[in-house]
């Protein structure tokens, strides 16, 4: 049973960080906490349409190198990429079930103690524009309190997305995702360059990035390209780590 | 087509259809004999990319720092339609590179007040109708914008914007290695088009930038002639530098 006053707090904070000035992976990242916290998941990733056919992945409550391989393999197969295509929640999936049904994701989320899946599209009106992927360590199947809450939290997942948009425009889609695709991939490469510099790892790195744009007020995007551009951030960083 | 089209990737019932699309197009176009390197690669994007969505024109700018030049055009006329927003320093193109995010115009006249006054007036009857354009990023890597010009009002289609997503990626792939278009070649491998999404390639980027002291583009850079001279992935280069291996720098050294 999810306490009322706990869920409360959760949809606070995540609506919090839903203001004028929020930085959007930080949201996702928000959202996917909360999403792992109410439904006791292991992990949980958002993965979004690229529109070239690819789905790639936006956010987790881990940044654990070997839970984001198993996100990002779902491009290819999984119950993320079925959640995907078909609009419809990927219920209850016993990973150890499944390997005929996803040769290469089963094994790879059996190996990581995984035990279960549960998937629930990203939908904005008619078109589904991603997918919310839960793990769990063990087998049991989601009560239906905790599928309501977790539909609720991809649903603001979306809101986040498309931001203040009101997506009058079918035009307004393709430059909130292409936006949100590139913003991930600023965050990549300010990981690897705070990896690199204080040999920690690229989770690590991730924390730290975070942690720094917290404490100053900063929009994590933002402090990634500062970090990556070479404008005095980094150093700033390393100075705070240390 | 070809062969390649059953090479999708393992348990991908998708089909790539915009880099199948794409790939006939540009095996179809041709850039002006007078053309090499480059400029013949980026035009014969401009022109496969008009073809294929039925546009009045294209143009790619590259854009660095303040400087500006616009590298490809479909056709003459498609040149001038593209240096017009840099001689009235506003429009579609500089706001997509500035935003980093694509500015889709599906009909200039149907603006509620105008956003680009100045543009506008500018473009008066060059027979631009519709403006798609899209900036040529790697994070936080901003190349310059691939501007596509409709000479009717409409939306793209779902299928006609990953198409146009897909010829933004051959752009970005042939200014990051400077090519005649034989990186072309990427759109006969499908794995490329789902290895630009995984975040170790971006990881390994900011590492190597760090390694040898050079910008991101040229880390990145550096990373494909390595992946390129070794016969082996982008991805499994990056694995490679994610485990703590050091590339060699641009003199060898």
């Amino acid at each position: 049973m999810i306490s009322t006053s706990r869920l409360s707090d959760l949809f606070v904070e995540v609506a919090d960080t839903l203001v004028d000035d929020f930085d959007l992976i930080d949201f996702l990242h928000h959202v996917a906490t909360s999403a792992a916290e109410i439904t006791s998941s292991t992990a949980v990733g958002l993965m979004l349409d690229d529109q070239e056919g690819n789905l790639r992945f936006m956010a987790a409550s881990s940044e654990d190198a070997r839970l984001l391989e198993l996100f990002q393999l779902q491009n290819a197969e999984g119950p993320c990429l079925d959640a995907h295509r078909t609009g419809e929640e990927v219920a209850d999936i016993v990973i150890e079930e499944s390997v005929e049904r996803w040769p290469v994701f089963a094994p790879r989320a059996a190996e990581l103690g995984l035990h279960s899946a549960h998937c629930f599209p990203l939908r904005l009106r008619d078109q589904v524009i991603g997918a919310m992927n839960t793990f769990r360590a063990d087998a049991r199947a989601m009560s239906q309190e905790e599928r309501r809450v977790a539909r609720a939290l991809a649903d603001l997942a979306t809101i986040g997305l498309m931001q203040e948009r009101a997506l009058r425009r079918a035009e307004e889609l393709t430059e909130q995702l292409q936006f949100a695709l590139n913003s991930r991939i600023v965050i990549e490469q300010a990981k690897g360059v705070v990896a690199r510099t204080l040999d920690v790892g690229v989770d690590q790195a991730f924390g730290m990035l975070r942690a720094y744009a917290r404490q100053h007020r900063l929009r994590l995007t933002d402090v990634a390209r500062d970090v990556v551009e070479d404008r005095g951030a980094l150093q700033a960083l390393v100075d705070s780590a240390t | 087509m070809d062969r390649h089209d059953d090479q999708t990737p393992a348990g991908d019932g998708r089909e790539h259809t915009s880099w199948r699309l794409a790939r006939a197009a540009m095996a179809q176009t041709h850039a002006d004999p007078s053309l090499s390197g480059l400029a013949a690669g980026l035009q014969r994007v401009c022109r496969a990319a008009t073809s294929s969505l039925g546009l009045l024109g294209a143009v790619v700018h590259l854009i660095t720092g303040e400087r500006e030049a616009l590298v490809a055009s479909s056709d003459e006329a498609s040149r001038r339609l593209g240096e017009l927003p840099f001689e009235v320093g506003e429009g579609p193109c500089l706001e997509a590179f500035a935003l980093a995010r694509p500015i889709l115009v599906p009909d200039l006249m149907l603006m509620g007040p105008p956003r680009w006054p100045g543009y506008l007036s500018a473009v008066d009857g060059h027979g631009l109708r519709a403006s798609y354009s899209f900036p040529l990023l790697v994070g936080a890597v901003r190349l310059g914008v691939l501007d596509l010009y409709g000479a009717s009002p409409r939306s793209l289609t779902p299928t006609e914007v990953s198409l146009a997503l897909v010829f933004a990626r051959v752009a970005i792939e042939t200014l990051l290695d400077g090519s005649d278009g034989s990186s072309v070649a990427l759109l006969d491998d499908p794995q490329v088009g789902v290895m630009h999404g995984r975040l170790e390639i971006y990881q390994a980027q900011g590492m190597v930038k760090v390694d040898l002291g050079v910008d991101l583009a040229e880390a990145l850079a550096l990373m494909r002639a390595h992946a390129f001279g070794r016969d082996v992935t982008l991805l499994d280069v990056a694995r490679l530098i994610l485990d703590g291996e050091r590339l060699l720098g641009p003199e060898g050294g």
